[in-house]
């Protein structure tokens, strides 16, 4: 059946509802697209039968009117997430062949609540980098194309397959992870909405860690009610995650709809970095003016430690992750390169299991961590993080949520940056503050570039305010009206 | 501050020992520190194990409150400062029974700081020992190098145990004296029942830091640490070496090399662990998985109002109460078991019979058969029974040990064993009259020369009424009537 | 911040990832690069300011579990993903004390 791919989430659950057509038609439709954009590389691993076997039980409750929040909704999982028996691979060649024993908290509550699973998503490996590119498992290709130029594009990372899946129309909804931008910046990359919760809103248990003080999950859609409803089932306790946040989820549906009448716009003017192109300083103020024409006040302010925001992430993350990324040890799970002796094996297997972007950040984060510079750059770091985040504590007294860009600039070429960490690092230049201050963020589809590519606005609310951030977002989605649609799959 | 008697004497004159301890002791608890598989001791190989403890993807730890719980206690114990707030850090280094890369451990900010210990010296005598510092951290698994030629193997069983690493000041002089700390220590975990104090299963292990320095010298010298040594004794036979070792490298012009040592038990001396050598840099930063350890006053109150009579506060209250001297009530208090034991029984009786009888007959009976108080067959109840009947006058002291072999042997109380076996002591004073008469009239000349200045012989006399009587007739009774008749 | 052969050596022995010799001058070059880039927080005054750690969330209190056995008893499981293991043990290669 044609058109059940281009639902979104809301609509498809109400065609289900109505019985317009059945979770097996819909997990169908979508097994069928999976297979059509092969060539995109969007999955590392298919699981059509489990799908559809989800898509069967839907029915069965969808015929006894028990249905639940995300019943048959067909989502693809960002290739982070613990899966229950299914390869589990960070886009990393070290974890080779492993099925976790267990399911991540996030991607249980979805089944919980009905969701059924497509695949799992590629990514940059251990989710390091902004282009999918560093996975194991070859470069993710953005659905969209420049106009008059079909070089692939990236779909930004490190949520490129789930930002590219949810683009092509071969999955209602997705799952991704954000650290420093990485489910924000390939929202913005692929057209579509990305949003990344407070920290603690919901739980890493389960989801291969990068770097603990900043990863979260969140939802990716083609809509901002989609995220709302996805988060909703995403969000919550976890007893098994000491940074899980105990406090009810709300309704963030129910949220919508309520407009932005009063609602006071941080306009930060740090953000207005040198060599913003034109088009996307004009894309920002349409997104003020939009919000503005709704009701709300644009209100100037300053945060003025944001330069510092990506330097002191490339100390933190690393520092995180070369801790975090210890257990890749050839032990218990995974690759094992054999060695002479035991540090051999260690050393070869890491050597050989972890890709280059990987091995580089693990030695920074060795290095920044080891004895004699401990204090000039982890514990310094830590400081200008604590300012950071106060920057925002000040500028949410005068305002309820802050208008950005997402990214600053259009999906690239695969291969571009490659051989310029920095400036492969630069595309998270909007989007790290937000991590390291621990707050919400969401990018919406706001407009194309003059070459055809899509570009995307970032909202930020004070921490636990996701309900004022999925209000001012509707807003802006409702005014951009971005209805364009990518052409390469 | 150190006693003349622990110097050592070396060739070129007195050294003075300078000895820190840090003792890791396993904590009483169900479940691990940060994971709820099991603590165990000698489970199959990595049955208790969790996803948690295996370091796999995405796995998170969540504190258990019982080992915070312990830890304050323990720091209660030891009269020290608890940190309402401490800070898990990450120690790393790789090694295959440390399955994260990292121990989590507190480094900066331990949840218990400065406290005291005050050792019982042989001489009856007390000494104050600091204690720095006593922090939680996880136990690594085990590694079996010798189940197969060319591998070892890794069970995990062990892995995520919450430890107590608890660190004294370099306080300590002597071999004794760091037995007498561990000695301590070890009994007031006990009494805390935050670790059972069992060497033997590795809940307590000990690594000691050890310098020498010219008697006289208040400069500290360069420390070897000697890792891992796990019984008393082999605590003060390591110290004894190493003491020794490092005099002789001075006196003979050497440098002593700062670094880790091992003792090997087999051979009484310690080694330098070489293969270890190589440059260890721990990068220890906070744990981001956790917060900070943040400590409820309330609870700590609580946990302070709970706390056991300790072995001090006992010692001198025995001392009091029961006017025992310093040293019998300092082995009385050493467990807690057995002061609970002399309490029972030394409550409304003669406090100085019962100690005796609880250190002298009971005690020596336990060493002889290798039980435990609780496993032993004559409780306090049945001994305090027959205390009762040497107070009485029934049994006399001798005849009390017979009955309490008995008792041990068939766990009757003393009274139907006294009953049973016709053992009541005859103090009817007209019966041994009978009998004291029957003595001095067939040994008349005996009588004589004892009114004649031959004093000696009294103890002739009371033996054979002794004998006559089958030992039953009461001492007391006997000695008194034969002095007035042999006066008469 | 330039980094030289034997520092670059030295935290790949550190992070256990085999850098061959003719590998060590491009990366020296790499991390020094990243190195130098960060540098710049060192002009940021962070006099008083302490460093942030654990959650972002404030007030938050680290949570505490029961002290229950509930989990364990699955050595099959704990075992299966592993490269090598043998009699209920993970194997590595010989550890030379």
């Amino acid at each position: 059946m044609t058109g059940l791919t281009d639902l979104t989430i809301a609509a498809a659950r109400e065609g289900l509802k109505a019985k317009r057509f059945s979770a097996t038609e819909l997990a169908r439709a979508h097994v069928a697209a999976m297979e059509r954009t092969r060539a995109l590389n969007v999955f590392v691993t298919e699981t059509p039968e489990r799908a559809l076997a989800a898509a069967a039980a839907s029915d069965a409750r969808l015929a006894k009117g028990e249905a639940r929040p995300l019943e048959g909704i067909p989502l693809a999982i960002k290739d982070l997430f613990c899966t229950e028996g299914v390869l589990t691979t960070a886009g990393s060649h070290i974890l080779d062949g492993f099925k976790p024993p267990y399911e991540s908290t996030v991607t249980a509550q979805l089944w919980r609540d009905g969701a059924a699973m497509l695949g799992k998503t590629n990514m940059d490996e251990f989710a390091m980098g902004s282009s999918t590119t560093t996975s194991y498992y070859r470069p993710t290709i953005n659905p969209w194309a420049r106009r008059g130029d079909n070089r692939p594009l990236v779909p930004g990372g490190s949520s490129g397959g789930s930002s590219a899946v949810v683009a092509a129309r071969a999955a209602l909804g997705a799952t991704g992870t954000d650290t420093g931008g990485s489910i924000r910046q390939p929202a913005a990359f692929a057209g579509i909405v990305g949003m990344k919760p407070t920290y603690g809103r919901c739980s890493r248990w389960g989801i291969v860690a990068f770097a603990s003080s900043l990863d979260q999950a969140g939802p990716m859609t083609r809509s901002v009610r989609d995220a709302a409803i996805m988060l909703r089932s995403m969000a919550g306790h976890d007893p098994r995650d000491s940074t899980s946040v105990d406090t009810a989820v709300p309704d963030y549906e129910a949220a919508l709809g309520q407009g932005v009448k009063g609602l006071r716009v941080g306009i930060p003017k740090e953000y207005r970095v040198d060599g913003m192109s034109a088009e996307l300083d004009r894309l920002w103020q349409r997104g003020i003016e939009w919000l503005t024409a709704a009701g709300a006040k644009p209100v100037d302010i300053s945060l003025p430690h944001t330069k510092y925001a990506l330097p002191t992430y490339y100390i933190i993350a690393p520092a995180e992750a070369s801790s975090n990324l210890a257990r890749y040890d050839g032990t218990r799970f995974g690759l094992r390169v054999a060695g002479d002796s035991l540090t051999e094996m260690y050393e070869n297997t890491r050597a050989e299991g972890f890709g280059k972007e990987v091995r580089r950040r693990v030695m920074i984060g060795t290095y920044v961590l080891s004895a004699g510079y401990y204090d000039a750059y982890y514990i310094r770091a830590q400081r200008v993080r604590a300012l950071i985040s106060r920057d925002f504590t000040q500028a949410f007294q005068k305002v309820d949520v802050i208008l950005t860009p997402t990214a600053p600039s259009t999906a690239f070429a695969i291969g571009e940056k490659a051989d310029d960490p920095i400036a492969m690092y630069l595309n998270d230049v909007f989007t790290v503050t937000v991590n390291l201050a621990g707050l919400p963020g969401i990018s919406v589809p706001a407009g194309l570039s003059a070459d055809g590519l899509p570009l995307g606005l970032q909202l930020i609310a004070k921490a636990f305010d996701e309900e004022t951030l999925f209000r001012a977002a509707e807003v802006v989605e409702e005014a951009a009206g971005f209805t364009a649609r990518p052409g390469g799959y | 501050m150190a006693g003349s008697t622990n110097l050592i004497d070396g060739r070129t004159g007195k050294w003075e020992v300078v000895l820190g301890l840090e003792v890791h002791a396993q904590v009483v608890s169900n479940a691990k520190l940060f994971s709820g598989a099991a603590t165990a001791f000698g489970a199959e190989p990595n049955t208790q194990v969790s996803y948690v403890d295996a370091a796999f993807p995405g796995m998170l730890p969540v504190i258990n409150r019982r080992c915070v719980e312990q830890a304050v206690r323990t720091g209660l114990g030891l009269k020290a400062r608890i940190n309402l707030r401490s800070v898990f850090d990450r120690k790393n280094y790789f090694y295959p029974d440390l399955p994260p890369g990292y121990q989590i451990s507190q480094y900066k900010q331990p949840i218990v700081g400065k406290g005291t210990i005050t050792l019982d010296l042989a001489d009856g005598a007390t000494r104050s020992v600091g204690i720095t510092r006593l922090h939680l951290e996880q136990d690594a698994g085990k590694s079996l190098h010798d189940q197969s030629p060319g591998e070892t193997y890794v069970d995990l069983n062990r892995a995520g145990v919450a430890l107590m690493e608890i660190v004294s000041e370099p306080d300590l002089r002597s071999a004794e004296e760091a037995a007498a700390y561990l000695r301590k220590l070890r009994s007031i975990l006990r009494y805390l029942g935050s670790c059972d104090g069992n060497m033997e299963e590795g809940s307590m292990r000990c690594d000691v830091n050890l310098s020498v320095r010219r008697a006289g010298s208040t400069e500290l010298g360069t420390r070897c640490e000697i890792k891992n040594v796990n019984s008393v004794r082999f605590v003060m036979q390591a110290i004894e070496y190493e003491a020794r070792r490092q005099v002789e490298v001075i006196e003979d012009g050497g440098k002593v090399v700062q670094e880790t040592r091992l003792f090997d038990s087999g051979r009484g001396v310690t080694r330098s662990m070489r293969s270890k050598e190589e440059a260890h840099d721990y990068r220890y930063f906070p744990d981001p998985d956790l917060l900070p350890l943040e400590l409820d006053p309330a609870w700590v109150e609580e946990i302070r109002r709970t706390l056991p009579e300790l072995p001090d506060e006992k010692k001198a209250r025995f001392e009091r109460d029961y006017k025992l001297n310093a040293y019998d009530a300092g082995v009385l208090v050493a467990e807690r078991e057995s002061a609970e034991f002399f309490e029972a029984i030394a409550k409304g009786r003669d406090a100085k019979i019962a100690a005796n009888w609880v250190m002298g007959e009971y005690f020596g009976y336990l060493n002889k058969h290798g039980l435990d108080l609780p496993k032993a067959p004559v409780d306090a109840t049945r001994l305090g029974g027959l205390i009762d009947l040497i107070a009485d006058g029934t049994l006399s002291g001798r005849m009390a040990k017979e009955v309490f072999e008995e008792m041990w042997r068939t766990g009757a109380p003393a009274a139907a064993i006294v009953e049973a076996k016709g053992l009541q002591q005859v103090t009817d004073t007209g019966a041994i009259e009978a009998e004291i008469d029957a003595v001095l009239g067939s040994a008349a000349d005996k009588v004589a020369e004892y009114r004649a200045g031959k004093d000696k012989l009294f103890g002739f006399f009371v033996g054979q009424v002794m004998k006559r009587t089958q030992g039953k007739a009461s001492p007391a009774v006997v000695n008194e009537l034969l002095k007035k008749k042999l006066q008469g | 911040m330039a980094l030289d052969r034997t520092t670059v050596a030295h935290i790949a022995r550190l992070a256990r990832i085999k850098v061959k010799e003719h590998e060590l001058d491009a990366l020296a070059g790499e991390l020094g690069g990243i190195l130098a880039w960060v540098e710049q927080l060192q002009e940021v005054n962070v006099d008083g300011v302490e460093p942030m750690t654990g959650s972002v969330t404030p007030g938050m209190k680290l949570k505490m579990r029961e002290d229950v056995v509930d989990d364990g008893g699955i050595r099959d499981k704990v075992l299966g993903n592993a490269p090598k293991s043998a009699a209920g043990f993970f194997a590595v290669p010989k550890v030379i004390e």
